[in-house]
């Protein structure tokens, strides 16, 4: 291990490195954002509202006279949150249920598999909002919806490696000395589908963030006052002409977090890619 | 046909003893019978080769013995015994408590039977782990141990490599190393050394017999390779199209073959005194 980290191939990981400059500098201003933040996000002022970028509010303001920076920077909090958390839900149980479906066949898969076909087969905006408004209009249940939106996808993707790694001798000789289902599956089978299913992991933090953003942007996901990139863009929406920076800002902040957790997706298929390994 | 084998003394019984075996391929509801009626016995302390080419039913008859048969396989009829277990009556989870423990299977490919995660010293150690609540740690020792018993050098941080940094003569050491873990009755290799080149197979050959003398474990070895048998075997069968046609001592089988297919067999073996003899029309 210590002569890979020494010879650590930049061009191999730049794209994982730069992702992750990326992200960590998103997160960790989210989670240093009462520090970080120049003003409170929640604090009106009539006197200075939509303002332009200016030294005192680097980015403007609001129709409230909220500064338009610290607004997004705690609402990276809210969107971390989301995309971290549906993301690992989807993770979770869509490896759980593709790889069960695989393992079992026969009529666990093929009952497992229709109900996921049925979920896949609304597209994914609506299948949240419905999802919303049987649960309930909060950040929290956005979080759930969009983890259960991302659980087909995944689960296709852990059945077709499950399928793929059962085919393995591996497998084979764990029955061998005596292994049980539970086992096989967690020991055996999880560790070697897991590096596609990161992969996909890393893809859908982003499209938790762009999901979440128009949840909020239909009123769906955070309420005001609290911020988050996509009710800001919403109320951003109604000054596009007067105050352009309202919807630009939390909209490149949007960009700039898909970009990020994009590059490491890519980065991180090429680098677990096994014809790439020396 | 135990009773003339020789070092089979009258007080013991067979570990393994198959009767009567017989096991259908089903395809589009068509069964076909591709092992028929076959006996054999496996004594303690015994290394009881198979013989046959490739779907001979050789394979199938040892998976039979683990009840690990393809999907699409059945036993139609006979029985098995290990000791004094009727196998065919056994429950799926009593039957994975034997596995490992009382019988040990070596794969043909140890690189694929390796997995590729998991570090070689925790998957030689797992046995202990499943089979006699080990400890991680108190596994890891005796993984260690049994490395070293199987002539791994320098096991203590050999055990802390992946399969693919062994050699494959090393990845078949650790997967016999793996079958060693709980001192089984029996030993069941299924062409252990036909990926391996003729120096490492000799010294992997060489380890089984090894084994064999240090603890009287019974192994059957499946084969396709005579000279593999003269080496190692002291008993043989030969199958053909999933019949045991001859059983014998390994000395008699050279000498004075019974059944034309065995004389097949030995005349397409290549010798050093000149080109191989021309094949009996059987």
């Amino acid at each position: 291990m210590r002569t890979t980290l020494r010879q650590l191939d930049w061009r191999r990981w730049r794209l994982v490195i730069t992702g992750c400059a990326i992200i960590g500098t998103i997160v960790f201003s989210a989670i240093l954002a009462p520090l970080v933040a120049p003003y409170s996000p929640y604090d009106l002022n009539v006197v200075t509202m939509l303002q332009g970028p200016s030294a005192t509010h680097w980015l403007g303001t609001d129709e409230l006279g909220r500064d338009t920076l610290s607004r997004t920077i705690y609402a990276a909090r809210i969107s971390m949150e989301v995309a971290f958390i549906a993301a690992g839900l989807g993770l979770f149980f869509g490896t759980l249920i593709g790889g069960i479906a695989a393992y079992f066949g026969g009529w666990v898969d093929l009952v497992l598999m229709r109900f996921m076909e049925l979920l896949f087969s609304f597209p994914a905006i609506l299948l949240a909002v419905v999802l919303m408004a049987s649960l309930g209009t909060s950040i929290f249940n956005a979080m759930i919806a969009i983890g259960i939106v991302f659980i087909p996808g995944f689960s296709r993707l852990a059945r077709a490696a499950t399928e793929v790694v059962l085919r393995e001798q591996y497998v084979e000789a764990a029955r061998a000395i005596g292994m049980n289902h539970a086992r096989i599956l967690l020991r055996e089978i999880l560790p070697n589908i897991l590096a596609p299913l990161l992969v996909e992991a890393a893809i859908a933090f982003s499209y938790a963030i762009l999901l979440e953003s128009a949840l909020s942007f239909l009123g769906l996901g955070a309420q005001p006052p609290e911020p988050s990139w996509g009710n800001m863009l919403n109320t951003g929406r109604g000054f596009m002409s007067q105050a352009p920076w309202l919807s630009i800002v939390p909209g490149m902040a949007i960009f700039l977090c898909v970009l990020g957790f994009n590059f490491i997706g890519d980065g991180l298929r090429d680098v677990l890619d096994p014809h790439m390994k020396d | 046909m135990s009773a003339d084998r020789k070092h089979a003394r009258t007080d013991c019984r067979p570990i393994l003893s198959i009767r009567g075996l017989s096991i259908a391929f089903s395809r589009r509801h068509v069964e076909t019978e591709v092992v028929k009626n076959v006996s054999l016995d496996v004594w303690p302390g015994e290394i009881v080769g198979i013989i046959g080419e490739s779907g001979s039913g050789k394979t199938l008859t040892a998976l039979s013995a683990l009840r690990m048969l393809p999907k699409r396989a059945r036993i139609t009829s006979g029985g098995i015994r290990l000791g004094e277990t009727e196998l065919l009556a056994l429950s799926e989870s009593e039957m994975r408590a034997l596995r490992g423990d009382r019988m040990a299977f070596i794969p043909q490919d140890a690189m694929q039977s390796l997995n590729p995660t998991m570090r070689i010293g925790r998957q030689v150690g797992e046995p202990l782990e499943l089979h006699r609540g080990f400890s991680l740690a108190l596994a890891k020792e005796a993984a260690i141990r049994l490395m070293e018993a199987v002539h791994i050098h320098d096991a203590y941080s050999r055990a802390s490599n992946f399969a693919h940094q062994f050699s494959g003569g090393m990845q078949q050491r650790a997967m016999i190393a793996m079958g060693l873990a709980l001192d089984p009755e029996l030993i069941i290799a299924d062409e252990p050394t036909t990926a391996l080149d003729v120096t490492v197979q000799a010294q992997v050959l060489k380890l089984i017999k090894e084994i064999r003398d240090q603890k009287q474990t019974a192994v059957m070895f499946i084969t396709h390779d005579l000279g593999v048998v003269a080496q190692l075997c002291d008993w043989v069968y030969v199958m053909q199209h999933g019949i045991v046609v001859e059983s014998s001592a390994v000395a008699d089988i050279f000498t004075k073959p019974k059944d034309d297919y065995t004389r097949m067999l030995l005349a397409a073996t290549p010798s050093l005194q000149g080109p191989p003899k021309a094949r009996s029309t059987a």
